[in-house]
């Protein structure tokens, strides 16, 4: 493991009622700085849950995650402290209804990072500006579009400054004119050097920002690689056929 | 001619009958005190009862749904005993009448109390903690599991994620259920009669055993009670749509 390393995952399994369901049967992996992973695989191949083990919002069930050199699944450790340095986007976006755009990307970093008011409202208003939603500040979630909702809900986890974005199918939830602004953001976010994980169903952004692409299957890594030959040239049947169907 | 004479006749007959009816049951002796005695006794005990249901609710609430989330493989011996204790509580409460409880209350655990209106408000507000507890269990539960996992997901714990993001949600899913159970606390109270507590039910019915007429009294209290309810049904309508604005 070197200085370079983000993330390093050894052994993940994560297996559901005892073991009779095996999501995760063994992964390792690691993740570097400034590195954009995406992940890709069939549905039910455990890309999801993998993406989920490695802020703990699924406990695994056996192996290791060191996320900055520390074993975040030791339960003695304090995950909401580390929870802080990953920021996570969902499919379904879970903005908080009930607060305004501002409110929902400035709660985490006054009450967590114990940043002022105004200097967490400075932070989130030049983010906003940033997509271009500057105008949708004191709006709430249900008058925004599914596209704003996304594009709120990556930078509200960027107002945390996280060490590493995850993204669970950020698009697919999403209007097909829509995918593309979302995109936009993210292409943006990994050309500034954010680290990325990303699972997703857009070969596309695969092929244009992946540093990396990995490849699941039945809850295994089944093919690893950087895009270009990953798609050119894919080694294992099973990505063949995978990759004959999504292209 | 003369039918519409025995009409009017009877007419003025029956409302001189109803005055001096009126006139008994509220008026004479002072009576209409028994009654506002009655229901500050009745606002009393379902006000109070109503604090305590809520307390008890919110805390049994919170202990259920805080089991039901844990992450398997991180479990927590104290919170599974709480969990099973309330699970008893409420499956005793919602499994006895109401009326049993109150005389178990005032004349087997309470025996040698005679502080009426304590052990009325004990017995409602046990009481209504199991249902409150129920009602706000199935609104925390109602809010989209997306919103425990973006408020955990950005670095809050599970209390803070509880106070700050679920349960403003769950309140305004709370809110008609929560209004149903205050109406029938309200009307519940009625029950306290039979500990021998001066309710307004209590105050009717003495009333009517001086007078010898029940008319007057029972329809009198009748429309107390549904011109209460009738203003909480207001109050609570003008709550949710207040709450529902704030997501416009």
């Amino acid at each position: 493991m070197s200085d370079n390393t983000l993330i390093s995952v050894n052994d993940l399994k994560k297996y559901y009622n005892g073991d009779k369901i095996k999501a995760l049967d063994g992964i390792s992996a690691e993740i570097n700085r400034g590195e954009v992973v995406v992940v890709i695989g069939p549905s039910g191949s455990g890309k999801s849950t993998f993406l989920r083990c490695l802020n703990l919002l699924e406990i695994p069930t056996f192996g290791h995650i060191l996320f900055n050199g520390v074993d975040i699944t030791d339960p003695k450790i304090d995950i909401n402290l580390h929870r802080q340095k990953m920021g996570m986007v969902f499919q379904h976006f879970n903005l908080f209804p009930h607060m305004t755009v501002l409110k929902n990307m400035t709660a985490a970093p006054i009450r967590l990072l114990k940043n002022s008011k105004g200097q967490a409202e400075e932070q989130a208003m030049a983010l906003l500006k940033r997509v271009g939603l500057e105008d949708r500040a004191n709006a709430y979630p249900s008058q925004l579009s599914g596209g704003q909702k996304q594009r709120i809900a990556i930078i509200r986890a960027l107002c945390m400054n996280p060490d590493v974005m995850l993204f669970d199918e950020p698009t697919s939830a999403l209007d097909p004119e829509m995918v593309g602004e979302v995109l936009d953001v993210m292409k943006q976010l990994a050309r500034e050097g954010m680290t990325m994980v990303v699972v997703t169903h857009e070969m596309g952004f695969a092929k244009e920002v992946a540093s990396r692409v990995i490849f699941m299957d039945e809850g295994k890594i089944v093919e690893e690689n950087e895009p270009v030959s990953m798609f050119e040239n894919p080694q294992s049947e099973r990505l063949k056929s995978f990759l004959a169907k999504v292209l | 001619m003369e039918f519409w004479t025995v009409l009017v006749n009877k007419f003025v007959e029956f409302w001189t009958e109803l005055a001096d009816q009126f006139n008994q049951a509220f008026i004479t002796g002072d009576r209409w005190l028994l009654f506002t005695k009655g229901l500050g006794v009745t606002l009393l005990v379902t006000v109070f009862a109503l604090v305590l249901g809520v307390f008890l609710g919110v805390f049994i609430a919170i202990i259920r749904t805080a089991h039901d989330q844990r992450q398997i493989g991180r479990s927590n011996p104290v919170l599974s005993v709480l969990n099973v204790i309330c699970k008893i509580y409420i499956t005793v409460i919602r499994g006895t009448p109401m009326m049993v409880q109150m005389l178990i209350m005032y004349f087997v655990i309470f025996a040698s109390s005679r502080n009426m209106v304590g052990v009325a408000v004990l017995a409602f507000g046990i009481n209504s903690g199991a249902y409150v507890s129920e009602i706000i269990r199935g609104g925390i539960m109602a809010v989209d599991v997306g919103q425990m996992e973006a408020g955990r997901s950005l670095g809050f714990g599970y209390a803070s994620t509880m106070r700050l993001i679920i349960i403003p949600q769950a309140v305004k899913i709370i809110l008609p259920a929560l209004g149903n159970e205050l109406i029938t606390l309200l009307k519940e109270t009625s029950i306290v009669t039979v500990i021998g507590l001066k309710d307004l039910v209590k105050q009717a019915i003495a009333v009517q055993a001086i007078t010898y007429q029940p008319f007057m009294p029972l329809i009198g209290i009748a429309v107390i009670y549904l011109v209460l309810v009738m203003l909480l049904t207001w109050l609570f309508g003008r709550l949710e749509r207040r709450l529902r604005t704030s997501e416009r």
